[in-house]
């Protein structure tokens, strides 16, 4: 009966469908929050519901000819695989702390990364010149911000006594207090911050999609239900990356009614803050944003896994 | 009236073509999504890829270049999908009918859903169109 209750959780709580219908609504407040912004109505809280059931269900499925098949269809689907067993696994941690196993923030981060390269292989899979000049802008784009980002999630392993489980991090924050309190949090917060914006290709790091120059870039080739698959699992992230910061800096997702309101409200600013950055900003090219992650952010990184080390 | 429809109708992406336009047409489409009409609020977006659209937005005179390129956008384009004829250029060529280069009218190469008339046409006169569009897949369904 066990993997019944597996299976469970990872088709419907807390996995798909209820990630990628949070996603969904996020992806909405986005829209929404866009559209203020630029002083419009912006567009009705279904609208995302509607895309994708339109996409998943009633648009035709085209294939390039000459493609290979396994490589183009499947890569949405271990993409959206990845982005939902990341938010099964944070989700299922966050009640019962102890469920984890060792080495699993590792294992997060890993998944993490799956999604871009999974974009990538499929773009070069389509054969389309755009396609491959977004993939190769994804590829650079992810050397540049992986950096940062690792250095930043050492910074809560750190000061957690060098725990490498999720569980252990969340434990020592409800007793120790978060982690965002020291200075060496705020830091690596911030370069945190800057590296979901890429992950989540918004901008000014979309240049992997750039309408403006190369169309869709990445997804040129994709239509129908390929193209359904990958906007779900990209509302996943949406939802998944917030809720990682959450954990790592605001002592993990709570179940009694007060820390949830706040977890709530965490969410909230951080997803305002990231659609705030991505309106307010124009795209860099992308040597510009290999040297930013590389340069600033990668040394304020250091600088806040330093301070950790000193116990700031 | 049926999910599908329902669905079909509350999200259009719409791929813009200019098969040599003046140029007015292709500005007066982006006026539409502007704060001032904001096609957005009825899930109407602008999409970069042919293969992301549920209509074509065809604007100009449909040169004799132009015509296999249409042809072949129009395959491209995932079914079911609309063709959609932006302006006097694009219903019936306008005033460049008796050019050496315009081929045909593009409803002789490909099957068109909606003309929307004028030079270039006002917003709102795209906003009623639409409604046309709607109204038309609706019925459809009825018969
Ligand atoms: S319809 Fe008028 S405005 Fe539009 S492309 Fe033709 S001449 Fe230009």
């Amino acid at each position: 009966m066990k993997i019944f209750e597996y299976l469970f959780m990872f088709l419907v709580f807390p996995g798909f469908i209820f990630s990628s219908t949070i996603g969904l609504l996020a992806g909405w407040v986005d829209r929404k929050l866009t559209a203020r912004v630029q002083w419009r109505v912006g567009p009705p809280w279904y609208q995302n519901f509607v895309d994708v059931i339109k996409l998943l269900f009633y648009k035709e499925t085209l294939i390039p000819v000459n493609v290979s098949k396994p490589i183009f269809l499947g890569m949405p689907l271990l993409s959206l695989a990845s982005a939902t067993i990341v938010s099964t696994i944070l989700l299922v941690i966050s009640r019962f702390p102890q469920a984890g196993f060792l080495g699993d923030l590792i294992v997060v981060i890993y998944l993490l990364m799956i999604p871009a390269i999974a974009l990538m292989l499929g773009a070069f899979a389509s054969e389309n010149p755009l396609a491959s000049l977004g993939a190769s802008r994804e590829m650079k784009l992810m050397l540049a911000y992986e950096l940062p980002f690792i250095i930043s999630v050492l910074v809560p392993v750190i000061k957690c006594g060098y725990a490498i489980k999720v569980g252990d991090i969340i434990t020592y924050q409800s007793l120790h207090g978060h982690i965002i309190a020291g200075a060496s949090g705020v830091i690596s917060f911030i370069v945190m911050l800057l590296c979901v914006q890429a992950k989540l290709g918004f901008a000014p790091f979309d240049m992997p999609e750039a309408e403006t120059e190369i169309m869709a870039g990445s997804y040129i080739e994709y239509s129908g239900k390929a193209l359904g698959v990958f906007k779900l699992s990209k509302a996943i992230l949406l939802f998944v990356l917030p809720v990682l910061m959450i954990i790592l800096y605001f002592g993990g997702i709570g179940f009694d009614v007060e820390t949830f309101i706040k977890n709530v409200a965490g969410y909230l600013a951080i997803l305002a803050a990231i659609v705030v950055i991505k309106n307010t900003n124009p795209r860099v090219r992308i040597d510009q944003a290999v040297r930013f992650f590389w340069g600033p952010v990668t040394a304020l990184a250091i600088i806040s896994a330093v301070l950790a080390y000193f116990g700031y | 009236m049926g999910l599908k429809e329902k669905i079909l109708t509350k999200s259009l992406y719409v791929f813009h073509l200019s098969s040599g336009s003046c140029n007015n047409c292709d500005i007066e489409i982006l006026d539409c999504l502007t704060p001032r009409y904001d096609l957005e609020r009825f899930g109407i977006v602008l999409v970069g890829s042919v293969k992301h659209a549920d209509a074509l937005l065809c604007t100009g005179s449909t040169n004799r270049l132009c015509v296999p390129r249409i042809k072949k956008l129009y395959e491209m384009m995932p079914k079911p999908g609309f063709v959609i004829a932006w302006g006097a250029c694009g219903s019936s060529r306008g005033v460049f009918k008796d050019s050496y280069n315009t081929g045909s009218p593009l409803d002789e190469i490909i099957p068109v859903d909606l003309y929307i008339p004028g030079c270039p046409p006002k917003p709102e006169a795209v906003i009623a169109g639409v409604k046309k569009l709607l109204d038309k897949v609706n019925a459809v369904k009825k018969k």
